[in-house]
């Protein structure tokens, strides 16, 4: 389990891994995992109006991490509804973060676990 | 080659009883019979919908409309561009008369979306999220809640100026018979309906909605022999932003709407000051704000001051949404590119009724996703 960004040579960093680096053009070379890493919310919702297979409400934050000095952000579901811009999080493994079976998107095409955000003191 | 847009319609919006099929007929009939043009005359015809395999298990569009309108043999494409895909209609159109390839292109946008539960819509538009996105339950509206909170929170602009977006589009939807919504609404009201993406609410959102719209497009030196009074596409351009939306390094800065009006304003040698109205992609009130920011009707993190000032209302500087927009109008997916369309034609030709106002330039800016692919375009009034 991690919760992989992903470097290009040039040492700019995306989450999620694409197939060459959107800043440069060159291949990603390397993963990062921030899995064991605090990151700070940018900013966060929580919506009441969720998909078939979806919590309700869903708590999501867009969090910034700092790798050495460069920033890589990820967008994830919070593990509380008590969450405020600048919030350091960290990032909590969930093994089924929706149904699979209830959504439009074929089960087999995509993980369906990740990370979740939980507030740290 | 200089392209003409001729003729123009739009069908009922809201909850409607006929399927895709019938509300593409519907409006492609009612454009031919404004354009006053004969069948026999369509070479080309281009289908905008986003989703029909998905919402009602319809596919082929394009050959479907051709047999029903009787069109056949006329060549037909299906254009999809999620939410934008009635500005990549138009875009499409205009590539088809613009290269020579067709002297009579008729371009239909529809969706029917209403006999789906809200949920199930919200799915739908959903599955054009990255995986990484949509295990999360990130839908579009939750997009529009991340961002208009760093919005209010980094530019300390007030909650009540998202009010006032749809306070606006829906007065303006009152003076709209084709408009799904037919009620105004105060900010009281707008500030305390139910939240669905903290901190936006019931008002801040477009609805689900049925319908659609058409245009018919010819070359500029042949639409004189239909009309002497049609519009001229002077602009049109279309863009891409990230597909993951948190990749985005300003939340608030929407690189496809840049991008394409960019380009739209130096094809027609327009300065900002030349649009007299526009039709913003408002599927929620905070993408007026950064569609006029984008677009460079405003500096970044000040066009709230354009909805709590008046300058977008109908009597104001720049008018935008005299439609009532896709808040008070309502967003049948892929009609809803070519309606902003129909509304700048029936503006510049002085056919809006109660919501007239004087306009001969007009922009349309359709988003698709949360920014992720634009179309922006230019409109101008012609008198032969």
């Amino acid at each position: 389990m991690s919760l992989d960004a992903h470097r290009c040579p040039d040492g700019h960093l995306t989450y999620p891994g694409h197939g060459v680096c959107p800043a440069c053009g060159q291949g990603q070379t390397e993963t990062v995992d921030l899995a064991d890493r605090t990151g700070e919310v940018v900013t966060w919702t929580t919506s009441t109006a969720t998909p078939p297979g979806v919590r309700e409400p869903n708590t999501l934050a867009i969090v910034e991490f700092d790798v050495d000095g460069t920033s890589v952000r990820a967008l994830g579901g919070a593990t509380t509804e008590d969450v405020e811009t600048g919030d350091r999080v960290r990032p909590v493994h969930v093994e089924q973060l929706r149904e699979p079976d209830a959504g439009i998107r074929e089960p087999a095409s995509q993980a369906w676990d990740g990370y979740r955000f939980e507030p740290v003191e | 080659m200089d392209v003409a847009i001729i003729g123009a319609s739009m069908t009922q919006f809201g909850q409607r009883n006929g399927w895709v099929r019938d509300l593409l007929t519907e409006a492609g009939e009612a454009c031919l019979a404004d354009a006053g043009v004969p069948r026999a005359d369509v070479e080309h015809i281009y289908v905008a919908n986003m989703a029909s395999g998905e919402f009602e298990g319809q596919t082929g569009l394009m050959n479907a409309l051709a047999h029903d309108m009787g069109l056949l043999g006329a060549y037909a494409e299906r254009v999809d561009n999620t939410s934008g895909t009635g500005g990549a209609g138009v875009f499409e159109a205009w590539q088809s008369v613009a290269s020579g390839a067709s002297d009579c292109t008729l371009l239909v946008g529809g969706e029917k979306m209403t006999h789906r539960t809200t949920a199930e819509s919200t799915d739908v538009i959903a599955s054009l999220t990255h995986p990484v996105e949509y295990k999360h339950g990130a839908t579009l509206p939750s997009f529009a809640g991340l961002t208009a909170r760093h919005y209010l929170e980094r530019f300390d602009a007030p909650r009540e100026s998202l009010a006032e977006v749809a306070v606006k589009n829906h007065a303006n939807g009152t003076l709209n018979p084709n408009a799904q919504f037919q009620r105004e609404i105060d900010v009281e009201t707008a500030l305390d309906s139910p939240v669905i993406a903290d901190p936006l609410r019931l008002y801040d959102f477009c609805p689900v909605t049925d319908g659609g719209a058409a245009l018919l497009l010819c070359p500029v030196d042949r639409a004189e022999e239909y009309t002497d009074d049609f519009l001229r596409v002077t602009g049109v351009a279309g863009a891409t932003d990230t597909h993951v939306v948190h990749e985005r390094e300003d939340p608030t800065a929407m690189k496809g709407v840049v991008e394409s009006g960019e380009q739209a304003f130096r094809m027609a040698g327009w300065d900002r000051d030349d649009v007299d109205i526009a039709e913003l992609h408002d599927m929620f009130t905070i993408l007026e704000f950064l569609q006029l920011e984008g677009l460079g009707f405003a500096d970044q993190g000040t066009a709230w001051r354009m909805a709590t000032e008046g300058t977008t209302a109908r009597d104001g500087d720049l008018p935008v949404n005299t439609s009532g927009g896709l808040k008070s109008k309502g967003h049948p997916l892929g009609a809803s590119g070519v309606a902003q369309v129909v509304e700048l034609y029936r503006q510049i030709r002085g056919e809006a009724g109660a919501r007239q106002v004087e306009a001969d330039r007009g922009l349309a800016c359709n988003v698709g996703g949360f920014g992720n692919c634009v179309v922006t375009t230019l409109v101008e009034g012609v008198r032969a």
